[in-house]
């Protein structure tokens, strides 16, 4: 339990009179991989937003870690057209950093030279990963991303995916992710954890899939399959050995 | 020197320029034109009571402002849309103010002067007050810069940074108050939002950055003071007005340009 980087304890929030998250236990450990899925309005955002401080609980409390630096994607940033930004001054929101950390930064996420692009002109791939880049500048014990793939294709998100494996192995930060796609999680992930309103089953990948819990849930339209993301779209140079274990094989 | 007035004036109109155009950023970029309206038009209210309990109009004006910027946030969240909501304030705010003013018969008053600006009769107590008001917006908006940009891009973001973003919102509001009460004297209540608004609006196409984007609207704001006063020496017409039309005029130059360059 000292392990924990961040971590709930009966966790209630809501907004006004309507509960979004009842009683909910929840823990994420150093350099740990943590993806969050769940149905629309499952609370998904509200329990992230919950963990950063945006939100005072209704009732239970948050732990952080002493210390605990937060790197923190968010979902959607909409820049005001009003608002100039070049990408090396946004990377220096909310703390200035030197421009070789800068440089480091966005090599890092994989978008190496874009320092001077203004940020309205960067494809969604780009921005995500600048977006990723700022966060890793926090050097942060732990990174917090929201939907970071939602708006990339497949491929965008197995690239963005395996970015993220790279920097945890690299830098040993933990990863709590929230998914938007409740069937494709990413493999790597240490735990995932369903979340509708309450926790309703968490367990690695295939612990997942195969709980009623989750059949229930996300059963109707898929047959209760969780695609697990496994990299073969485009990715050669690392034999996966998870295939035989995903149920994966029985969709429609 | 200063006993010109002329030279007063000048001195007046650059220094609520100098003071607005880095708040009138963060008004363009957080879209609270609407919000610097009904703050400004509170301010004519504040007018009334400051004659009417003989204080300065400078401390009458900016109560009335941060109450009304108050009563907005306290409001916000009620169920109406925002611009519903500050549009009944900014307007009500004025009718209310327009009505207590009528109440003080007593005193001689110019509202005029109060609605319009009256930079050509800018007292050194007055200049004091406009360069001091200046020196505190500016000041307070310089040292919180970092943490109103992030505030502005996503209060997430600032929450996951340690920010409090409502801590930050109330410094804005703060600052906004002031440049209100500050620029009564030079543009009056209804022209206020203009001060704010056009310059940053001008610099846009020609910044890369929002620190450009801040000095650029200070040179354009206090070019357009300088220019506005010289117009209105030279045609007659009254000095405030004329200092937002040479603005508005430099505005619809620096958009043209804009398009036939493209943006930088």
């Amino acid at each position: 339990m000292s392990a924990a980087l961040l971590s709930t304890e009966g966790l209630s929030v809501g907004y006004g009179a309507t509960r979004v998250l009842e009683h909910v236990d929840f823990h994420i450990d150093r350099g740990e991989i943590v993806t969050v899925v769940g149905p629309n309005g499952s609370g998904k955002s509200t329990l992230l937003r919950a963990l950063i401080g945006g939100l005072a609980p209704d009732a239970g409390r948050v732990r952080r870690a002493p210390g605990l630096r937060i790197g923190y994607v968010p979902q959607k940033l909409v820049l005001d057209p009003t608002l100039p930004m070049t990408v090396a001054r946004f990377l220096s929101l909310p703390r200035r950093v030197a421009p070789a950390a800068t440089r480091a930064a966005l090599e890092q996420a994989g978008v190496p030279g874009l320092e001077r692009r203004q940020m309205a002109a960067l494809s969604g791939g780009q921005f995500q990963r600048v977006l990723l880049a700022r966060a890793l500048l926090e050097d942060p014990d732990l990174l917090i991303l929201d939907e970071p793939t939602s708006g990339l294709d497949q491929p965008g998100a197995a690239a963005f995916y395996r970015r993220i494996e790279t920097l945890r192995a690299e830098t040993g930060c933990a990863v709590l992710m929230v998914s938007h796609d409740l069937h494709v999680v990413m493999a790597a992930s240490d735990r995932v954890v369903c979340l509708n309103g309450h926790v309703c089953c968490e367990g690695t990948p295939q612990v997942v899939a195969a709980a009623p819990d989750y059949r229930a849930l996300f059963g109707e339209g898929t047959a209760g399959t969780l695609a697990l993301y496994q990299h073969h779209h485009d990715h050669r140079h690392e034999p996966e050995t998870i295939d035989e274990a995903a149920p994966c094989s029985t969709t429609s | 020197m200063l006993d010109d007035f002329l030279t007063r004036a000048a001195l007046g109109g650059v220094g609520t320029a100098l003071a607005a155009a880095p708040l009138g950023c963060f008004v363009v970029w957080r879209r609270m034109a609407y919000f610097g309206d009904a703050t400004a038009h509170a301010a004519i209210l504040g007018v009334a009571l400051s004659l009417a309990l003989a204080l300065p109009i400078f401390a009458g004006a900016l109560v009335v402002a941060l109450v009304m910027a108050g009563a907005v946030t306290a409001l916000s969240g009620q169920g109406y849309a925002m611009d519903t909501l500050l549009g009944v304030m900014a307007h009500a705010a004025l009718a209310v103010g327009l009505v207590a003013v009528s109440f003080l018969e007593s005193i001689q008053l110019d509202l005029m002067a109060y609605l319009f600006g009256d930079i050509l009769a800018v007292s050194r107590a007055d200049l004091a007050v406009i360069w001091g008001g200046a020196a505190l917006v500016v000041a307070l908006v310089a040292w919180r810069w970092q943490a109103l940009l992030t505030t502005t891009l996503n209060p997430d973001l600032a929450r996951a940074a340690g920010l409090d973003p409502r801590r930050e919102e109330l410094v804005l509001t703060l600052a906004l108050a002031v440049v209100v009460a500050v620029a009564i004297k030079v543009v009056g209540v209804l022209l206020i939002t203009a001060l704010l608004i056009i310059p940053a609006a001008t610099a846009r196409p020609f910044a890369r950055t929002p620190e450009g984007m801040a000095a650029l609207a200070a040179g354009i704001g206090a070019t357009a003071a300088l220019g506005g006063l010289a117009a209105s020496y030279h045609l007659d017409t009254p000095t405030g007005p004329t200092i937002v039309s040479v603005a508005a005029a430099m505005f619809v130059g620096a958009t043209s340009v804009s398009r036939v360059v493209g943006r930088v």
